[in-house]
């Protein structure tokens, strides 16, 4: 029997997809039942609590939840949200109800142990209800008690070796793809790299002190499988310096039907045979490939990396070996001046372990002593590229300007110099000068 | 600079704006105590851990301010 009569969230069971109002109402039940027979330590109402709670914010046309909090871990600046209701009286089970963040395991690599363990904790000191995963990768546990902070941190740290993620204008939880564990078109390690970093910057997960939020994410490949061209402040994604390796008798191979394209994938429809012109020459979107006489030819230089070709004849063709990564800077999500995507800062950086990725925190330190200083307070560090121009970020940074950084030639014929650019200054002999030019 | 001293010079200027706001971001206290981020950073982290500063945060963004000061203790049942 529930506790509060919902209608207006019984509707939104109605439709055909799945709802998390039904969703709710079946934890609330379980909670009442409670046969893993868990010592609960928060209310055992609180999923009834909630739905409660969100039939009179619909009810009322507004939230009743409280903004921010100062709930927390001892010494961690992130990684908990105090989330406090206004109606306390009518719903004590989510009086208090705070959101926690867990760090996912590198590319969500789980065992099921792992997870089992997680539940356990979160059914017995928390609501049981969780968002497996938050937008930047976490595991997020949602609705606690302050008192049980302390003592979910202490379990996942101490039984889990596992850690708080990140919120709040920290660097966030690092999120990879599941890079060369599984994937042959990694370029790097990216779930080396991403624990390295994970681990190096910790101060900057857990104390905030940048002015607003700033993301890592690690793609093995243009593919991007985590997005982290549009997802990340800072991404870093695979690519490879020298040419596509080719192996002729393979592409033979699919030309004659024996190896069925894209990994077997679309099989299901009728796309008739497969048709190397129409399906892969004629898609290069930079036109550098052709296929004569039986023979495909790249032309490497003028390839984008757009990994179609790759990921139409995977056993034809492979990435080249001398791979790295690039990194791009400043992709958001649209709250201010809209959505952006990563601009390529760094074309090509090895992916170096044995000198603990320098190259790339070499990029990462002064680009973010750029932006604490620059950046104003809530602005992320693709809006303070954009208000201060990209040349401002690569003089911070001190990367000298390549080609690769301009999108298309200039259509602005002024060229502003500046004195150290010129060679012998401003300053001139004036006698030297008048020689030519009367006054 | 001495902890004690830095702590100081911010507890006085935070207090001094407390009746129009009790919540500060980051980059408020690198200028009250006249460093570069990085180099203020340390301090404000010792300070927090000394319970001089405590952290608020709305889950997007993080802000800081003296224990017990704000609507937010007393509405929130903290104090």
């Amino acid at each position: 029997m529930a506790k509060h009569d919902t209608p207006l969230l019984d509707q939104l069971e109605s439709g055909p997809w799945p709802s998390f109002v039904s969703d709710l109402k079946q934890e609330a039940e379980k909670r009442a039942k409670n046969e893993a027979g868990h010592e609960l330590q928060i209310p055992v109402d609180v999923v009834d609590d909630l739905l409660g709670i969100l039939e009179l914010s619909f009810k009322h046309g507004k939230t009743h939840w409280k903004h921010g909090g100062i709930v927390g871990v001892f010494g961690y600046g992130g990684g908990v949200i105090g989330r406090y209701c206004d109606q306390p009286e009518l719903f004590p089970g989510v009086a208090h109800f705070h959101t926690m963040r867990i760090a996912q395991p590198g590319a969500k690599f789980y065992t099921s142990d792992y997870l089992r363990q997680l539940t356990d904790i979160w059914d017995r000191r928390g609501s049981g209800i969780t968002n497996m995963h938050g937008s930047t990768g976490d595991i997020i546990f949602i609705g606690t008690t302050t008192p049980q902070l302390e003592e979910i941190y202490y379990e996942i740290s101490h039984n889990m070796n596992q850690d708080l993620g990140g919120s709040g204008s920290n660097l966030r939880t690092p999120a990879d793809c599941i890079g060369q564990a599984r994937c042959e078109y990694a370029c790097y390690d990216t779930q080396d790299l991403c624990y390295n970093l994970t681990m190096e910057y910790q101060d900057e997960l857990h104390r905030p002190a940048f002015p607003y939020k700033f993301k890592f994410k690690f793609d093995g490949c243009p593919n991007g499988c985590v997005a982290a061209i549009a997802r990340s402040d800072m991404s870093f994604i695979g690519t490879w310096k020298d040419d596509i390796r080719i192996d002729d008798e393979a592409v033979k191979a699919y030309v004659g039907g024996e190896f069925a394209p894209n990994g077997g994938a679309h099989a299901d429809g009728d796309w008739g045979a497969f048709d190397i012109q129409k399906e892969i020459i004629a898609l290069c979107p930079t036109g550098c490939m052709k296929y004569e006489d039986g023979k495909l030819e790249i032309d490497n230089r003028e390839c984008t990396r757009c990994m179609h070709c790759i990921n139409a004849m995977p056993r034809a063709l492979r990435i080249g070996k001398e791979t790295g990564c690039s990194i791009l800077c400043g992709a958001k999500a649209p709250i201010l001046d809209g959505a952006q995507m990563g601009s390529l800062v760094v074309p090509f950086v090895e992916v170096n372990a044995d000198d603990d990725y320098q190259a790339i925190k070499d990029v990462i330190e002064p680009l973010w002593d750029w932006w604490m200083e620059e950046g104003k307070n809530r602005e992320r560090l693709g809006e303070t590229m954009k208000r201060l121009g990209f040349n401002a970020l690569l003089e911070a940074t001190g990367i000298a300007p390549v080609p690769q950084h301009v999108q298309e030639p200039r259509s602005n014929p002024y060229i502003f110099w500046k004195e150290e650019e010129v060679e012998g200054g401003w300053t001139r002999d004036i006698d030297e000068f008048r020689k030519d030019h009367q006054r | 600079m001495e902890q004690a001293e830095a702590a100081e010079m911010v507890v006085e200027a935070l207090r001094k704006k407390l009746k129009s706001k009790s919540k500060f971001y980051f980059n408020d206290l690198s200028k009250i105590l006249g460093m570069k981020p990085r180099a203020a950073k340390k301090y404000v982290n010792k300070m927090v851990e000394d319970g001089v500063l405590e952290y608020w945060s709305s889950g997007s963004t993080s802000m800081y301010g003296i224990p017990g000061t704000g609507k937010q203790a007393a509405a929130e049942h903290e104090d």
